[in-house]
């Protein structure tokens, strides 16, 4: 069976602007990898190619054995806030029920079992107590909580998530946890972009980026002084 | 009562024709222009609806229908600013608006060459909802039908365009393709109603009553509804103050949707003002803070 991600001598960018170069990883499921890096090193365009949204600009990358984006319905997306939302006059409930259009499509019905999903997710991360409000009316923290229930209701096998902790409370963070290790533990990979040392730290893998790879490996292996050092801000850059 | 709400319709034809004519501009005008103020296409909306002008006044001076103009302007229009957003670095809104101004240019030369278009120009910019004819009520017939269908059978990825288009893309969706279908029900709308509106005024029926209808829906089905209410409402009493008045039917319904929606803008401000939290009460304990003196 193909891993979540296998990647070689990976390129990511744009046309003119490669952000991340020659990066080597093998995701396993189940198993947690870590971004890291200070905002522009190229965490969310590695996640965004990943994801299938941009080609690589170079190497090769599989995602369950062929390039990004060739199975939506196995991995599920969550961007940094996507703001265009935010206005709108839609549900937290409507939200969270189009993580499952992935398996609908354009015409399939909601079955009882894709609501069953969406109830069982949006309860499980406290949703359901706001879940008629609509999406505008709800607090920076709320919102982040329903877009999170939306990724968590397309039952993927590989989640990618960029920096899904920025604006939460404790709590909200806790839960966060919670709910990353329940998912590990039922066997989705998860990849994420962070700026928390303690996320690094409970991953099987990081990578510390500063738009090219310091350091890739166990977090014992990668988060050492040198590489902190270097990826706190006196880094080389290409 | 009769007199001032019923009797115009029942005794004058025209006018039962300008109101069933209008009410099929407003429908198709409330299912098009939910997605028009959700997804935030008003500007290529209002672009689309002036980019027509070039190719009515061609339609014109060559004796053809002006549907066919309108529809080769909004074509050349779509494909000019897809082409323009996506092989250069403009942003979508500038490469919007040079198509916009150089069509609504390219129209008026057009148009400049002849007197006798002025009257032919007038119908095109404004409107004849009283002179509309049982083959554009067909037209419109058919065009409603096209845009209800297509929104329906569209209507997840259009949701998650209006959502985040990166969420469509990697729901299996193909953004550009259900991005063009949009525009491509935009330009429908714009063809279909602006023998009713007029080119100019079309814009405001395609964003009024969706946007009042955003202000109180929390379900696109509901924005939708609100907007097809406000819309036919819009035309009914556009029509009534059209004949009693004696003024220009179409900016009638484009006036009256643009009230209603500062209306119910200025209602929801006061409800929000009237039920904002209430102040703190005043700090009342008897101990003195650092730096006071106790009484």
């Amino acid at each position: 069976m193909s891993a979540p991600i296998e990647a070689e001598c990976l390129c990511v960018g744009y046309r003119n602007d490669v952000v991340v170069h020659d990066l080597d990883v093998v995701v396993e499921p189940g198993h947690l990898l870590v971004l890291m890096g200070t905002n522009g090193s190229g965490k969310s365009t590695l996640l965004r190619t990943l994801a299938g949204l941009q080609p690589p600009t170079g190497g090769a990358v599989r995602v369950f054995g062929e390039a990004p984006g060739r199975h939506p319905e196995r991995v599920a997306y969550l961007a940094q806030r996507p703001t265009s939302a935010l206005g709108l006059p839609i549900r937290a409930a409507d939200v969270v029920t189009m993580g499952r259009f992935v398996h609908l499509g354009l015409v399939r019905r909601m079955t009882r079992s894709d609501r069953h999903i969406c109830a069982e997710v949006m309860a499980r991360l406290g949703v359901d107590r706001f879940a008629d409000a609509a999406i505008s009316e709800l607090s920076g923290g709320q919102q982040q909580r329903v877009f999170l229930a939306q990724a968590l209701v397309r039952g993927a096998d590989l989640l990618l998530i960029d920096e899904p902790t920025a604006g939460l409370d404790q709590a909200g963070r806790q839960l966060f946890a919670e709910v990353i290790d329940a998912e590990r533990a039922k066997g989705t990979a998860v990849v994420m972009a962070t700026h928390d040392l303690v996320d690094a730290e409970q991953a099987d893998l990081a990578v510390l980026l500063a738009r090219r790879v310091v350091a890739a490996g166990r977090p014992d292996e990668v988060l050492t002084d040198t590489h902190l050092r270097e990826f706190f801000g006196f880094t080389d850059r290409h | 009562m009769y007199n001032l709400l019923i009797a115009p319709f029942a005794d004058n034809e025209f006018l039962r024709d300008a109101l069933l004519g209008g009410v099929l501009a407003a429908l198709i005008c409330a299912v098009v222009g939910t997605f028009v103020v959700l997804r935030g296409l008003a500007f290529i909306a209002d672009a689309l609806a002036h980019g027509v002008l070039p190719g009515l006044a061609a339609a014109l001076l060559l004796g053809l229908s002006p549907l066919i103009g309108a529809a080769a302007g909004t074509v050349v229009m779509m494909a000019g600013v897809q082409v323009l957003t996506r092989r250069s670095r403009l942003m979508s809104d500038t490469a919007i608006g040079l198509f916009f101004a150089g069509m609504l240019a390219l129209g008026v030369m057009i148009t400049s060459r002849s007197d006798s278009f002025t009257g032919d120009l007038t119908r095109v910019l404004f409107g004849e909802l009283l002179g509309i004819d049982r083959q554009e009520i067909l037209w419109q017939s058919v065009a409603l039908a096209a845009v209800a269908g297509i929104a329906w059978l569209c209507r997840r990825p259009f949701l998650l365009l209006c959502v985040d288009p990166d969420v469509a893309a990697t729901s299996g969706f193909r953004v550009r393709l259900y991005e063009s279908v949009l525009l491509g029900m935009v330009a429908l709308a714009v063809i279909s109603c602006f023998q009713a509106v007029g080119s100019l005024l079309v814009f405001g029926l395609l964003v009024a009553p969706a946007a009042t209808g955003s202000l109180f829906g929390r379900r696109i089905s509901t924005v939708m509804v609100i907007a097809a209410v406000v819309g036919v409402g819009c035309v009914y009493a556009g029509l009534l103050l059209s004949y009693h008045a004696d003024l220009a039917a179409g900016a009638c319904v484009v006036m009256l949707a643009v009230s209603v929606f500062l209306v119910a803008f200025a209602v929801m401000e006061v409800v929000r003002w009237r039920h904002r939290p209430a102040p703190l009460p005043p700090h009342t304990h008897s101990h003195p803070h650092p730096g006071e003196v106790a009484a």
